[in-house]
């Protein structure tokens, strides 16, 4: 039986890799009968979630723009290079 | 001087590759950092044979810069001499008691449905909190896995680290980001 220690880091490598059976019939044992593993599980998966969903935010918030500093040092930049020679 | 298809670059795809970045590196220099090398790589080659949208271009090259950055920052401190990452530290028992059967210190709670929780800014802004106090590495390399999506394979081979490695360094991220947000937010 596996503890809950070695439950936990299954199920977050479950999220990176295929278990092996050996692996995922270990933990299918242990999840049945723990609670506090399952709840740990379902925790991380909406971890996975709730980063996704704010990475989405940052991307469609159009409020979020390059300031005007910044963009005047990238346009410096970008008439200094080279490429501009060719 | 700059000719005007590229200032249009700059211009019309700068905020929408800002925005892509920022997601990705969280960090306001990074990103514009990112952005800038994008344009000039994309200027200095002149490899864009308009088979795609100048955007879906230029972002295939930012997501190379991103993941340059990424490694940038986890080569300023090397994962070997770092002991805190490495597997069975003593740092990760401090969620399990040491009693032979390794159970939960403190069991996880229940966080309810995804999707309520999801549509809550609050808890949002508390896990963006919690992300700012991991270690840097651990956030990038969360967010690396997460957001930008690198599969596993990615990630070992582009920071030079062992699988194992990776997944330690990911459960602890996960591990740290769970319990500082049953503190902060289910602990309101």
């Amino acid at each position: 039986m596996l503890s809950c220690k070695q439950a936990s880091r299954l199920v977050s490598q479950s999220l990176e890799r295929k278990l092996s059976y050996r692996d995922r019939f270990a933990l299918f044992l242990h999840l049945t009968v723990c609670d506090a593993c399952t709840l740990f599980s379902r925790q991380i998966k909406l971890l996975r979630q709730a980063v996704q969903r704010i990475g989405r935010n940052v991307e469609q918030d159009a409020n979020t723009v390059l300031s005007d500093e910044a963009r005047k040092r990238i346009a410096d930049k970008l008439g200094s290079s080279p490429g501009h020679l060719l | 001087m700059v000719n005007s298809a590229q200032h249009d670059w700059l211009t019309e795809h700068g905020d929408y590759l800002y925005r892509f970045a920022l997601a990705r590196l969280r960090d306001p220099h990074q990103a514009e950092d990112a952005v800038q090398e994008t344009l000039l790589a994309a200027i200095q080659n002149q490899t864009f044979e308009g088979k795609s949208a100048p955007r879906t271009w230029l972002t295939g090259i930012l997501k190379h810069k991103i993941i340059d950055s990424m490694r940038r920052q986890m080569r300023e401190q090397p994962l070997e001499h770092d002991g805190d990452f490495l597997p069975d530290e003593p740092g990760t028992d401090e969620f399990f008691a040491d009693d032979g059967g390794d159970h939960w210190n403190e069991k996880p709670q229940n966080w309810g449905e995804p999707q309520g929780l999801l549509e809550q800014k609050q808890f949002l802004i508390i896990l963006q909190q919690c992300m700012d106090r991991l270690p840097p590495k651990l956030a990038s390399l969360f967010l690396m896995r997460e957001v930008h999506e690198s599969d596993n394979e990615e990630i070992c081979k582009e920071l030079d680290i062992s699988s194992t490695n990776a997944w330690v360094m990911l459960y602890r991220a996960r591990m740290g980001l769970r319990k500082c947000l049953e503190l902060h937010w289910m602990g309101r």
